[in-house]
């Protein structure tokens, strides 16, 4: 049973497992390796968003006889990327359906060739009514995908809605609205790729999850699993963005692989990896909402829609998510929520850091500000009125056992940002001033792991094996990508089999080497994954202390000499843990209720903008983010989790903007597609609250995605507290702010 | 086809070194390809995240934006230059115990980049760390973890001068 006892490396901010690679420069990422004999792969894409292909031409005066030339045709299993629901083709074969969707694969040893050659490949289309916006999708005058354009939709239902609406004091409804979000992890991109026809296909590529790619493939080559092997690379970022798509350039490599003979590297730049990979789903959430007259909540319907482009992908799990964090961490007694993932002809959205929780946790939080002005109550005494508490129940009637200290997180956060002090000095300062202080606050959840029974079907394997040069091995298929995977797992074995962390190393990530502990996204590495660890380490003390002798108190060196002698007389050193589910945890995939999540992580949080009524700029000064992620295994870490994700917060709500032209991403350049800089990002204070949760590792909970989620609301909040005017979409740039502050003049400076 | 090239010649990292590469070939190209030195990243290619920054005669550049021909006898460094005999630089041990690097794709152009910020001012503000680092981008740590690297790195340095 994982406590809050007393550890030796968990809980310590040991030094970032590989981080002596990367400061040296010596990490080897996907670009930095160079085969010998190896060609260059690139991609001829769609520059249509929607059409049938009626020819591709070759321009005669290239000799296309040095290059390797892949078409749908060339592939020799089934034209698709494998994931949930076989919808994407690997290739187009006689249609497009977005922009940047890959036509022709093209490979030669010489990249220079390689680039010129590309626009010697003319793809003829008959095009056809392309579909942009939700709207256009629901409209369903046009169909593009399925029967209908509707790629997933939910049903959530507590109590009865429609009853409660009559012996309302108040209702309240408001539309909010989330764009598309770049990851613009820093490394773009990249694969390479071999085939032998008889050991198949080997890949190395910048992902997170080796066996979604190898799943892939193996539908792709019409290969048996042994037969398929993918190797991750030192990635350098994610956050969702190297889920799914990788499946696509790794499948990309190893088709010109097959057809070149050569090894065949493909490396997006940075205007293609904008425009051909994944982004957030843009997201439309209604709110309508019954209160009684002392504003506590009696009802809220909710209808939440988001844009899920070309093709399914993982837009049915990210609808499942978003649709499980609409309600927002409150006690309601009649819940609807009705969400639904439309089809349009843009690049396919995918998995970002959130998965659907920023979008809806945006309208929930922003929503509860315009409850507030509405019905003339603070919105901090309107959410402490409505907060989930230990023992109350959710919209999928899941009753919170665990302990729920929303009231503590939110008290911290207003003591440590000295909230009302500050807010007093604005309203003081703030008439006098042509810049507008205002402070706004964001509370949340976010469910750590898989959806309901997502773990479930998981089923994932992990463990450890010692080798014989004397380490512990961990292996996992959760991979690092910045976010300290190999860190926290190394201190989770160190810590249950009793030596140091320098005794344990990572396995590498390779498919032929490791065992599938799923994919590593969901806020379930430490939790889930950890918990395996942690498992598996006491099970490899048993089986040495029954088969090898070993003491009940040993030190490292007797460990190891246990581990010899349980080789010597048994073979391979090596424990697996299977995952198993919590007790009592149940969901209904049908009637969409019970136990949506094992666990979850809660947070508070508090920012402080200044709007600039003259240039109609709204900076972030500062920010607050108080929460509870069980036992934090990592201090230094975690605290780079919490930055890290509010930063990208802060630019999903004041700065990052995808601009659509005819369904290209017309800014896909770092020059016009806007992230955060070190001049740009706020003192930001960080605190933990720890209540170790009882089946999470040494008590951890998920902690990735959750700081993602409350920067939007809080900063609009806080615009909105600032200048008195409602802001209900993001990003919210500057033009934005222009456009309805210009028609509802905040007070006036007495001087300028 | 490489001997065809006239020789660029350059200190990289305090050796000398000499190229046969097309004079417009970029610096980020040459040190990557030609010196296989793959530390020096590059994120955009267009000067604006700072993953290829490299230090010119003690000046802070993109590699992506520099044609060899203009390294013709500079100076250069980049980030495996920076650690010395083994041991890694204050700025190298200060991000890895700060968490100032995460997945560390940005890591040598910001090691780069704070350098050049420290030898010019040893002791700077926060302002000055904001504005020094603002042309190096940083998805993974919201750049709080970065500066606090930088700053303990400053106050390691200065606690060793007076140490001497």
């Amino acid at each position: 049973m994982s406590t809050a006892a007393k550890t030796r490396v968990v809980g310590e901010s040991v030094p970032r497992k590989e981080g002596v690679d990367k400061l040296l420069g010596r990490a080897r990422y996907l670009d930095d390796i160079d085969f010998e004999g190896m060609w260059h792969g690139a991609t001829v894409r769609s520059t249509i968003p929607r059409g049938i292909i009626r020819a591709i031409h070759f321009d005669p005066r290239i000799d296309w006889s040095e290059f390797a030339v892949v078409t749908a045709f060339d592939i020799p299993g089934k034209n698709l990327i494998r994931l949930i629901f076989d919808d994407q083709p690997c290739l187009a074969d006689d249609r497009v359906n977005h922009c940047d969707e890959a036509i022709v694969l093209l490979a030669h040893p010489n990249k220079q060739k390689l680039r010129e050659s590309l626009a010697a490949v003319h793809v003829e289309y008959d095009p056809l009514t392309p579909v942009f916006t939700i709207e256009e999708s629901e409209g369903q005058n046009e169909i593009i995908w399925g029967e209908d354009n509707l790629l997933k939709s939910f049903l959530l239902q507590k109590g009865d809605v429609d009853a409660a609406w009559i012996g309302a004091a108040h209702i309240v409804t408001g539309e909010y609205r989330t764009g598309a979000q770049e990851h613009l992890y820093i490394e773009n991109n990249g694969a390479i790729a071999e085939y032998n026809a008889e050991s198949g296909v080997t890949v190395w590529g910048s992902l997170q999850c080796p066996f979604y790619v190898h799943k892939s493939l193996m539908a792709v080559f019409n290969l048996p699993e042994d037969k398929v092997r993918v190797i991750q690379t030192e990635t350098g970022g994610a956050f969702g963005g190297k889920e799914d798509f990788p499946s696509t350039i790794c499948a990309h490599a190893a088709l010109l692989a097959m057809k070149s003979g050569h090894r065949v590297k493909i490396v997006y730049d940075r205007m293609e990896d904008l425009a051909a990979t994944t982004k957030r789903h843009p997201a439309r959430v209604l709110h309508r909402t019954a209160l009684d007259a002392d504003g506590k909540l009696l009802a809220m319907d909710i209808e939440l829609a988001t844009d899920g482009g070309a093709y399914r992908t993982l837009s049915s799990t990210v609808l499942s998510r978003a649709t499980l964090h609409s309600p927002g961490p409150y006690v309601c007694p009649n819940v609807r929520v009705r969400s639904s993932a439309w089809a349009t002809n843009t690049v396919p959205y995918g998995a970002f850091r959130g998965f659907g929780a920023p979008q809806a946790i945006f309208a929930i939080e922003r929503h509860m500000d315009e409850i507030a002005a509405t019905i003339g109550m603070d919105p901090i005494e309107l959410r402490r009125r409505n907060f989930l508490h230990t023992g109350d129940t959710t919209a999928t009637e899941q009753v919170m056992r665990d302990p729920v200290i929303l009231d503590k997180l939110l008290d911290r956060a207003l003591a440590e940002s000295h909230y009302h002090a500050r807010r007093a000095r604005f309203a003081k300062e703030n008439p006098a001033s042509p810049v507008k202080r205002g402070l706004g606050i964001s509370a949340f959840y976010h469910g750590s792991g898989f959806t309901g029974s997502g773990e479930r079907y998981l089923n994932s394997l992990a463990g450890v094996d010692v080798t014989p040069e004397r380490k512990v091995r961990v292996l996992v298929s959760s991979t690092e990508f910045g976010q300290g995977t190999n860190t926290i797992l190394t201190q989770i074995a160190a810590e249950t089999i009793g030596v140091d962390y320098s005794d344990v190393v990572m396995a590498p990530p390779d498919t032929s080497i490791i065992p599938n502990s799923g994919p590593t996204v969901a806020s379930r590495t430490s939790m889930v994954v950890g918990r395996l660890i942690e498992r598996a380490g006491a099970q490899l003390l048993d089986m040495l202390r029954n088969h090898a002798s070993l003491p009940e108190e040993f030190t490292p060196d007797e460990f190891f000499d246990a581990c010899e002698r349980y080789r010597a007389a048994h073979g391979e050193v090596v424990s697996l843990c299977r995952y198993e589910a919590p007790p009592a945890i149940f969901w209904d995939d049908e009637t969409y209720r019970g136990e949506a999540y094992p666990a979850y992580a809660w947070c508070v949080q508090v920012a402080q903008v200044a709007v600039d009524t003259v240039t109609y700029s709204a900076e972030v000064e500062e920010f607050w983010s108080v929460q509870e992620v069980g036992r934090v295994l990592n201090p230094v870490l975690a605290g780079g989790q919490i930055e890290g994700g509010i930063a990208q917060g802060i630019g999903y709500a004041l700065y990052e903007k995808v601009i659509w032209q005819n369904g290209h991403m017309a800014n896909n350049q770092m020059t016009n597609y806007i992230m955060p800089t070190a001049e740009d990002v706020p003192p930001i204070h960080v605190y933990f609250e720890e209540i170790p949760f009882a089946h999470g590792a040494f008590g951890a909970k998920g902690i990735g995605e959750l700081p993602h989620d409350g920067p939007a609301p809080a900063i609009l909040n806080a615009i909105r507290d600032a200048t008195g005017v409602s802001f209900t979409a993001i990003s919210l740039l500057p033009e934005d702010l222009f456009a309805k502050l210009s028609e509802h003049p905040v007070a006036e400076p007495a001087t300028v | 086809m490489s001997a065809t090239w006239p020789a660029i010649r350059f200190t990289l990292n305090g050796d000398s070194r000499e190229v046969h590469v097309p004079p417009m070939k970029r610096l980020l190209d040459v040190l990557r390809e030609d010196l296989r030195l793959t530390g020096t990243k590059e994120g955009c290619g267009e000067g604006e995240c700072g993953s290829c920054s490299v230090r010119m005669n003690g000046e802070l550049v993109n590699s992506c934006l520099v044609p060899v021909l203009q390294a013709a006898g500079a100076n250069v460094q980049t980030v495996e230059g920076l650690a010395c005999d083994g041991e890694m630089h204050p700025l190298q041990q200060a991000f890895l115990h700060c968490g100032g690097a995460q997945c560390g794709i940005c890591t040598p152009g910001m090691l780069i980049a704070a350098t050049h910020l420290l030898e010019r001012n040893p002791n700077p503000t926060m302002a000055e760390i904001r504005e020094g680092l603002s042309g190096n981008l940083c998805r993974c740590t919201g750049f709080i973890r970065i500066f606090e690297s930088v700053i303990s790195a400053a106050a390691q340095s200065e606690r060793s001068t007076r140490a001497r």
